[in-house]
């Protein structure tokens, strides 16, 4: 029998120089170049989670970026009441959790589709709670001097610290993903992706799967949004609109949805290239916008894909040239025989 | 009472306007399997081309009919056939993508190569307005819910009485048997887009005095279409009509009434309790699913 390994060596490999250069990069990074990558690493934490929403179990979710906000501001907001970081950043995935289940539960009992459109106008409406809730959110102002936690005594305040608790924060959820998808929660949410009803019919329970993976995928942006608030030092509601809800799905998709990396990698074409590529300004977006159409139409996988897409297109030509090579051949055997 | 009159009438009339981006959008959906994200850009794209039409000293009505055939070889022709077309089987989630794609790449295109600003936007009925039993009555709103009824009213006649109407239809409920019956299904379905890029057209003419001309003025008017097609049921061409007035009423008492603040989320919680009780709109049948 084959042992089956965790990983592949070349993964392990691969895997350990990232962590490398993850732990030398402060050493090389100014203050900015060290905020940009410590907002990549949370961005990367959603885009996880929508990921697990949209790439595994193949829902459309499209208030990711809400989902952040109510993490963010939930810890904002308790943090300006005293209380520790440690407390308020659970209580935001807890409560990231709870909403995910209650906006999932009506648009999952009908149609896949609606979730799609239940999910957006959620987030309009968070938006519209941040702005108009000045008592408890700041309204446009936002909330400012958001502090950084301590951990055990020792404060998390530069901002090489807080990379490390960031980066700690995205290996440690990383992790957990990757034990539920190979755990069998991981397997019925691949099932439930590519047939539902087929899923349904082995005794997979739909609904609450569904839900499930949209709720964990929810919790992971309070995750996020937990770090970004002490990370930026201040929120507004402008950071959770829709549209930056619509780029978590591109960058999930872009990436390559229902692959693990994916969103390390969208999350990096949406956050880090436009840095270096500031001179585009606004073109950049809609660059990224029409690559999108593009891409779904040709490489509806994602980036990740392009490996096997190409293997497959290659395979393709390979078996037509075979299938000419044949009829050739039947054709002179023919022109033989007569 | 006049107030609620006149909070009825401007709802009616906005309603009206949100009915007709949502008939198109349901069309597509019928017709093409097609869920449009970009359904708010395809009605800020005309707004824009007017605007430029005028700039270059157009009339209002000459740029409109600019707009409109426009409209149609771009938002119809040319989205069909490069984009829709070519992405045939490979899934809803992945048209999804590609429209939300289309629908950022739009609004940003025209943020950065026109205007990030809001312009102004004149009304082709006239600013004027009249007193009717005291309730002070605008001739745009009268011009909008007169013409939008007129375009769906037009429309659904054109569907059910004329012969080309009735094929596109029988191509909605179903291609094969469309195609059995010799009915050109590929023509059918690029009038639905045709017919999808005219109801854009009409909407940004009718709406954008109000909203102003600004590249993300789609996001709230797709929003609303999507909503006032899944509440009136997003397999009926009447129900997007419902849908839209729904909406639209309900929008503006809430604002007057409850609180203007969460006046956009009306269209949200109708939404959610319409799903609930009737899942496939208050106007739809119910759909079976395939294996």
């Amino acid at each position: 029998m084959k042992t089956t390994k965790l990983l592949s060596t070349q993964h392990m490999v691969f895997l350990g120089l990232a962590m490398t250069a993850m732990c030398f990069a402060p050493m090389f990074l100014k203050t900015y170049g060290l905020y940009l990558l410590s907002l990549w690493l949370v961005y990367v934490i959603a885009a996880m989670g929508l990921n697990l929403t949209v790439g595994y179990a193949g829902l459309k979710s499209l208030c990711h970026a809400g989902f952040m906000g109510v993490g963010a501001y939930t810890v904002a907001i308790m943090m300006k009441a005293g209380i520790s970081f440690w407390i308020a950043s659970p209580v935001a995935i807890v409560i990231c959790f709870v909403l995910g289940l209650a906006i999932g539960f009506p648009a999952l009992r009908v149609q896949l589709h609606y979730l799609g459109f239940a999910t957006l106008g959620f987030n309009l409406l968070l938006v519209l709670f941040f702005r108009n809730e000045e008592w408890l959110t700041g309204g446009t102002f936002g909330i400012q001097n958001i502090k950084r936690p301590d951990f055990f005594g020792m404060t998390l305040e530069s901002n090489t610290s807080f990379y490390f608790l960031v980066l700690a924060v995205t290996i440690v959820f990383g992790v957990l993903l990757a034990l539920l998808l190979r755990s069998p929660w991981g397997r019925a949410f691949a099932a439930l992706r590519d047939n539902p009803i087929r899923a349904e019919s082995t005794g997979v329970n739909i609904t609450a799967y569904t839900l499930m993976s949209f709720a964990v995928g929810a919790a992971y942006a309070g995750i996020a949004g937990a770090l970004f608030a002490p990370l930026v030092n201040f929120i507004e509601p402008a950071p959770f609109g829709i549209s930056n809800s619509l780029l978590f799905l591109m960058m999930v998709v872009i990436g390559g949805s229902g692959r693990f990396y994916g969103p390390v990698l969208g999350a990096a074409i949406a956050l880090l290239l436009p840095e270096y590529l500031r001179f585009l300004k606004d073109w950049y977006l809609a660059v990224f916008g029409f690559t999108a159409v593009a891409m779904m139409i040709w490489l509806p996988g994602g980036l990740l894909s392009m490996k096997e897409a190409w293997q497959l297109s290659q395979a393709k030509r390979a078996a037509k040239q075979k299938q000419i090579a044949e009829a050739a051949a039947v054709a002179s055997g023919k022109g033989a025989a007569a | 009472m006049t107030d609620f009159m006149q909070l009825l009438l401007s709802g009616v009339a906005t309603g009206a306007i949100y009915a007709m981006a949502a008939l198109g959008f349901t069309l597509l959906w019928q017709a093409a399997g097609t869920i449009n994200f970009a359904q708010g850009e395809f009605v800020m794209l005309p707004a824009f081309a007017m605007l430029i039409g005028m700039s270059m000293g157009l009339p209002l009505w000459a740029s409109f009919i600019v707009a409109v055939a426009l409209s149609i070889l771009v938002l119809g022709a040319a989205f069909k056939k490069w984009i829709v077309d070519p992405m045939r089987g490979s899934g809803v989630v992945s048209v999804v993508v590609a429209t939300l794609g289309l629908s950022i790449g739009l609004k940003s295109f025209v943020k950065a190569g026109y205007s990030a600003e809001p312009h102004p936007f004149p009304s082709i009925f006239g600013d004027e307005v009249f007193k009717l039993a005291g309730v002070t009555v605008s001739y745009s709103d009268i011009g909008a819910l007169v013409f939008a009824g007129l375009m769906v009213v037009g429309l659904q006649t054109f569907l059910n009485k004329t012969i080309t109407g009735r094929a596109m239809q029988a191509v909605a409920q179903n291609t094969f048997s469309a195609e059995a019956l010799g009915i050109n299904v590929k023509r059918m379905i690029f009038y639905t887009f045709a017919i999808n890029a005219i109801l854009v057209a009409v909407t940004a003419l009718l709406i954008t005095p109000t909203y102003l001309a600004k590249f993300d003025m789609g996001d709230n008017i797709g929003l609303k279409a999507f909503f006032a097609a899944i509440i009136g049921g997003f397999n009926n061409s009447r129900g997007a009509l419902l849908g839209g007035v729904l909406v639209g009423v309900l929008e503006n008492l809430a604002g007057a009434y409850l609180t203007p603040a969460y006046k956009d989320g009306v269209a949200l919680v109708l939404f959610l309790a319409v799903i609930l009780v009737k899942p496939d709109g208050l106007l739809g049948t119910p759909q079976e699913r395939k294996v």
